[in-house]
């Protein structure tokens, strides 16, 4: 069978749904990020897929852009991330429960 | 059975399983096993991005995710003491959600996926080269290049902010 749009649509989808599997289960606040960031390159495997397939390379400059918001938010988050351990000791997402009524 | 289409399996197949490890390793709980296995998925993906014939995206996946964003990941775990993963428990009923809740947002996707007509052409004849890109990039996409240029100054000096000792 030929490879053709719907195989790596399908591949995007798992890929997207690992990252959410991911993201609801591990307690680990860097493991979270790691997750974050594979759902971001499932949808970039989607625009990709999609720009090839309908000729057109407008999809691939997206994919150019979500790759360098992508390291300008990974950036932010882990600054975030080294506050939040400086200020609490923990980055554990059961940890930080100081908005929990 | 083409070679491309032998490739595209053996690519797909790579990027799931060290997807699959990222989150949920038997062997290992150590964040830094689950950023090795990212190294992995991302570079089976930019194999995928070669099938495409989208090369400098493939290129530029491996430099930018490869190459920075794994080094600021383990930079922080190095600095962040985490030793403290290895004797907690996963709990039972939260794997039990995720995995219901995910299954099912799985199937809608791929549901409409099988039900949609997807009008795909058959023979594409794109190549995402350096050339073609930076040419679109430089005539129709000027202005979001330059926004992301300010975006990246903005963070650097929030990044800077953040990481300095007394935020007052």
């Amino acid at each position: 069978m030929h490879v053709g749009l719907e195989h790596y649509l399908t591949v995007s989808f798992l890929l997207f749904a690992l990252g959410l599997l991911g993201v609801i289960m591990r307690r680990n606040l860097i493991v979270i990020y790691m997750s974050l960031e594979l759902m971001l390159n499932a949808a970039n495997l989607a625009l990709v897929a999609f720009s090839r397939f309908n000729d057109k390379l407008d999809g691939q400059v997206l994919v150019f852009f979500i790759i360098t918001v992508a390291a300008a938010e990974v950036s932010v988050g882990l600054a975030l991330i080294v506050a939040l351990y400086r200020r609490r000791q923990s980055a554990h997402v059961e940890d930080l429960t100081s908005m929990k009524l | 059975m083409e070679l491309a289409d032998i490739l595209f399996y053996v690519f797909a197949a790579l990027t799931l399983l060290c997807g699959v490890l990222v989150i949920a390793n038997p062997f290992s709980r150590n964040p830094v096993t689950s950023a090795m296995f990212l190294v992995l998925t991302i570079i089976s993906m930019a194999g995928l991005f070669v099938l495409l014939h989208a090369f400098f995206l493939a290129a530029v996946q491996i430099l930018v995710y490869a190459g920075a964003v794994i080094v600021l990941f383990l930079f922080v775990i190095m600095l962040l003491d985490l030793k403290e993963e290895e004797r907690r428990k996963i709990k039972f009923f939260g794997v039990a959600a995720g995995l219901i809740s995910v299954g099912a947002i799985l199937g809608i996707f791929l549901k409409n996926l099988h039900a949609t007509n997807l009008n795909a052409q058959s023979s594409p004849s794109i190549e995402g080269d350096t050339a073609a890109l930076g040419k679109l990039l430089f005539a129709n996409y000027v202005l979001p290049f330059e926004v992301v240029s300010v975006l990246l100054l903005v963070a650097m000096i929030g990044v800077i902010l953040l990481s300095k000792k007394k935020l007052d």
